[in-house]
């Protein structure tokens, strides 16, 4: 691999390796709970949190761990985590927690963190292992925020629960349900997709 | 009756990729041949079925009666990954023709999100034994369900002129949210 300076390893989570529109890794929460912008920021939070700490501590012990059984080690960090933010939101954003529902616990089989564990945690130091995981969460945040932000104006009418738009607009209700984040993601990915090639045109 | 009723809504109404949006790693990355597909399904609603059975026991007769619920998750996932394993080894022990069918898709199962969906979802619902088994088996068909409708649906779209940047991912989403709509017609089926 090419030497790479601490900002290319950030900046390449935000677009070259976006997790979502890129890597397609992390679908299913991407999906559930983009219904509300508040719930993006949660579950991007929470994720990041899980992510940079679990990154930081496996390319701390990743001498110690044998390599046959890395996966299980690694699993049983990233669940150590994972329960810390789930008891966290419990416990001081209960309204969050719940609408969240089962999504919190279930940023442990979110494959954003294990593979970022197998393909860069366990091979680079920790200094870069953080900055790495950093420009990850960045750019899921970012993806959620893009695809809750146009889910949650167009389905309510409304942005962080305040009405943007006036009386005149009647609510796709649709959008806020199952169906709309598959189709909505779906495009969004075709955008992305249109501008690399753009890009590789030129 | 309210048995049957949860199996049907498990498969239909409450489908685990169309509703929950579980699995969508599988159901996307596997769904381009049909046999592959059932394949994966087949293996997902076995190891759902003992997941549904395993979990339930050890949240009702370890961590419930000693007050160890924050451990949940920590051991859902371990009980997961070493079931899939056994379950690995045994197949390829006692039946290997199922096993060349299955066994790519095995390891695959253990950070499939819909295995632990089903763990978390039936402690969070408080299903007593028989209803954890059937929501189980259900989530199960259900997901081949849709994962053997996708691939049947993408084989046709090979032959079809998809405009360039939508090839690929893009259009299986938007496929799946079709499918997803046309789920909804059910939702009337049981209140």
């Amino acid at each position: 691999m090419p030497s790479r300076t601490a900002g290319q390893d950030f900046l390449k989570g935000l677009w070259q390796e976006n997790p979502i529109f890129r890597q397609m890794l992390g679908m299913c929460p991407t999906l559930a709970i983009t219904n509300a912008v508040i719930n993006g920021i949660a579950m991007g939070l929470a994720t990041a949190f899980v992510l940079i700490f679990s990154s930081l501590l496996i390319s701390l012990i990743k001498k110690v761990i044998p390599n046959q059984v890395r996966i299980a080690c690694y699993i049983v960090v990233i669940a150590t985590f994972v329960t810390i933010a789930d008891r966290f939101l419990a416990a001081f954003f209960p309204p969050i927690s719940k609408s969240l529902g089962p999504f919190v616990p279930l940023i442990v089989v979110n494959c954003i963190i294990l593979g970022r564990a197998e393909a860069f945690a366990s091979k680079n130091s920790p200094g870069r292992s953080v900055i790495d995981a950093l420009g990850m969460s960045a750019g899921f945040i970012m993806a959620l925020l893009i695809l809750s932000s146009i889910r949650e104006v167009l389905g309510s009418g409304t942005f962080l629960g305040y009405r943007i738009l006036g009386d005149w607009f009647e609510p796709w209700v649709i959008m806020v349900l199952p169906p709309c984040a598959f189709i909505t993601l779906g495009i969004l990915m075709a955008i992305s997709l249109q501008i690399e090639r753009k890009k590789g045109e030129r | 009756m309210e048995l049957v009723t949860l199996f049907i809504g498990a498969i239909l109404i409450n489908n685990f990729v169309l509703h929950y949006f579980l699995g969508i790693c599988p159901f996307l990355g596997v769904s381009k041949k049909i046999d592959a597909a059932l394949s994966m399904g087949v293996a997902v609603t076995f190891v759902m079925s003992i997941t549904a059975v395993v979990s339930w026991a050890i949240n009702h007769w370890i961590l419930i009666p000693f007050g160890l619920d924050y451990l949940q998750i920590v051991s859902f996932i371990l009980v997961i990954a070493s079931l899939v394993q056994l379950v690995e080894m045994f197949i390829r022990k006692t039946s290997p023709p199922l096993y060349q069918a299955m066994g790519i898709y095995l390891p695959l199962i253990t950070t499939n999100c819909a295995i632990m969906g089903l763990a978390l979802l039936s402690a969070l619902k408080n299903y007593d034994f028989a209803e954890a088994v059937v929501f189980g088996v259900g989530s199960g068909f259900g997901f081949t369900l849709a994962i053997t409708l996708m691939a049947a649906i993408r084989e046709q779209l090979e032959l079809a002129d998809v405009p360039k940047p939508f090839r690929g991912a893009a259009i299986a989403l938007i496929i799946a949210g079709i499918m997803a709509l046309a789920f909804f017609g059910f939702s009337g089926m049981i209140k």
